[in-house]
């Protein structure tokens, strides 16, 4: 344990931390000038799931609410995308902020009567409403949504006359997105706010007995979460230029829900790991590739036996009880 | 009315697949206060052993013992294989996780239940099998323009008299009360000298063999399966299992019932692709209005 308490200490100076930070940003920002075409996708990938993750790590990470329809706001946000462009033509670009506003508003009403069921109960709502989300699509309602062959023919975005094109184009769009969102969820977890989520999360009665209003707080960490996955889903719509209902089905929702264990409950490195190993997974296993969801599932069982708190947890009361003293 | 009718027959029919699996999630619900995601797949893999028993079996009990004796080998060999399978997941997969934490075990049995359906994708294969018409009771009573298939009696039946026992076994008998203890208080029930690692793997055999009675029976009446049907099952047993209240025996049959009701009328007088719309939106209606479920009772919150 006292080597641990050391290598713990080592970790939080200051210049390590930075100087980790700056190495990762630095494979990150080379990494599509040396690896091949097919690798900077797996790379957008990442990033991909790395943003739902995020939005969803909000949710069950930072207040402990169980999501396990996630895939549904990143639905929302692909087919305010694919229908608004496809039908009114309005840029996909502009519709990045379009689509996080209607994920955000839709998950505003839907969770409104929900948000005050605890644990299971809100884990089996959500999973109804991803699949009411996923059958609504599915059922064309209006004409609207194309049934099950989905949108078609959504524009590539453009930036300052740049059209999104390349694999190395879509992976700085993403990664961009992701490192915006991680450093406002940054700044939002050291603050009051973050504070309040995570007591709602380690007891909810007590948060409520200290004035902390509980129901608004749980609604706007719904309504950010799925913000960030409105996001998620402009982007993705931009880059299969097609949307359809299978890309959004429970398996989708289980993977982020995994993306933000695996990694560790709020933490910010831990799910871009999760995102990384979620997608990397079924790369490295492609040899065997009919039996990878199968060593996912057992992946999944051995991780939580392993290492409950996830991979990278964060470590927050160290840096808690740390900054008391230096204070 | 002739539709109705053969709406209501058809809705029992299903009732009563949803209650034979919403009774697993229920049982080990109540007493660990975890949702048992692999339990739709154990439902599926049920399916599947019941199927390749009557394929495989077919000479050979088919010829000796008939049809009835091939059904009755079918379906304890998917009940005793499916109970097996229950007991190793909770034995690997959920004993030595859940003292650690609720959120680890819900991964965990997420982790297991992606597990079991690629290996019946893997052993079985991804495309649907079919239950062929010579091991399915075919017979059928006509009334009128009525039809009541023997396969519908045969499942209403069964469904009663199991979930019969079941009832009689947990609300009648010590061991049921000991069921009940655990279920209301784990570890005031274990300083009361009640062994509770039985009552949990009395909860992982029983739960799984039913669900794979109703596989078989699901095979039998839609005459295919798949290895994603235990999601769907899952899913709307789960449902079943909420809108009755979680945790008691009757609880789960009534939302069984309301739930296959509720499908057939909706795909009878509606619509039949919008129906698991109305499902879910039952759910979602019964959730914000009576959380606890239709004869749940009401449970204080622990501070």
């Amino acid at each position: 344990m006292r080597w641990l308490g050391k290598r713990r200490a080592w970790c939080s100076k200051k210049w390590v931390r930075l100087a980790f930070l700056v190495v990762a940003l630095a494979l990150l920002l080379s990494f599509p000038f040396r690896a091949s075409r097919y690798w900077v996708d797996v790379g957008f990938y990442v990033g991909l799931y790395a943003l739902l993750g995020l939005g969803l790590n909000v949710i069950l990470g930072e207040v402990g609410l169980f999501n396990l329809g996630h895939a549904a706001f990143w639905a929302l946000g692909a087919y305010t995308t694919a229908i608004l462009n496809v039908r009114f033509g309005i840029p996909t670009l502009a519709l990045l902020p379009v689509s996080a506003l209607v994920a955000a508003g839709c998950a505003w009403l839907i969770s409104f009567p929900i948000i005050h069921l605890r644990g299971d109960y809100l884990c089996i709502v959500t999973i109804a409403l991803g699949e009411i989300v996923r059958l609504v699509l599915i059922n064309n309602p209006g004409g609207l949504t194309g049934g099950p062959n989905g949108v078609v023919g959504i524009a590539r975005p453009v930036i300052a006359g740049h059209v999104i094109r390349t694999p190395t184009d879509f992976y700085f769009l993403v990664w961009a997105v992701v490192a915006i969102c991680a450093l406002a969820l940054r700044q939002l977890q050291r603050s009051r706010l973050g504070r309040a989520w995570n007591y709602i999360r380690e007891d909810e009665i007590a948060a409520e007995a200290m004035g902390v209003d509980v129901r608004s707080l749980k609604l706007l960490a719904f309504v950010l979460g799925a913000a960030a996955a409105g996001l998620a889903g402009n982007i993705f719509a931009a880059k299969m230029r097609m949307v359809s209902p299978d890309s959004f089905t429970f398996i989708e929702s289980c993977l982020m829900f995994s993306i933000v264990l695996l990694g560790g409950m709020g933490s910010i490195p831990g799910t871009i790991l999760g995102a990384a190993l979620v997608v990397l997974f079924p790369e490295i296993f492609r040899p065997v590739a009919q039996y990878r969801l199968l060593f996912f599932g057992l992946a999944l069982a051995a991780t939580m036996y392993f290492r409950p708190g996830g991979l990278w947890p964060r470590r927050r009361t160290m840096e808690f009880l740390m900054g008391q003293v230096e204070r | 009315m002739l539709t109705f009718l053969q709406q209501l027959l058809n809705g029992l029919t299903i009732s009563s697949f949803y209650a034979f699996v919403a009774l697993g999630y229920s049982l080990v619900y109540a007493i660990l206060k975890l949702i048992n995601f692999a339990h739709g797949d154990l439902f599926g893999l049920g399916a599947y052993v019941g199927y390749t028993v009557f394929v495989y079996a077919f000479g050979v009990i088919g010829s000796v013992l008939g049809l009835w004796g091939l059904l009755v080998a079918g379906f304890v060999a998917a009940a005793l294989a499916t109970a097996g399978a229950g007991l190793a997941i909770e034995r690997v997969a959920y004993r030595p996780i859940y003292p650690i934490g609720r959120l680890p075990a819900v991964v965990s049995a997420l982790g297991m239940s992606i597990f079991l359906s690629n290996f019946l994708m893997a052993v079985w294969g991804p495309r649907y099998l079919a239950y062929q018409d010579a091991f399915i009771p075919g017979g059928f009573w006509q009334i009128g323009d009525f039809r009541i298939r023997i396969l519908q009696v045969l499942i209403l039946l069964s469904s009663l008299v199991l979930l019969g026992i079941l009832y009689f076994l947990v609300e009648r008998t010590t061991f049921g009360a000991a069921i009940r203890a655990v279920a209301l208080d784990r570890e005031t029930a274990a300083l009361m000298g009640i062994d509770f690692l039985r009552v949990i793997r009395f909860a992982f055999a029983m739960g799984p063999a039913l669900g794979a009675i109703a596989g078989v029976f699901v095979g039998m009446y839609y005459r295919q399966i798949n290895f994603t049907m235990g999601w769907v099952y899952g899913l709307k047993a789960f449902t079943a299992t909420i809108m009755g209240g979680i945790g008691n025996i009757p609880g789960a049959m009534v939302g069984g019932v309301l739930l296959g009701l509720l499908e057939a009328m909706t795909a009878g007088y509606i619509s039949a692709a919008w129906k698991d719309v109305f499902v879910f939106a039952a759910l979602m209606l019964m959730l914000i209005f009576r959380p606890t479920g239709l004869l749940g009772e009401k449970v204080a919150e622990k501070v």
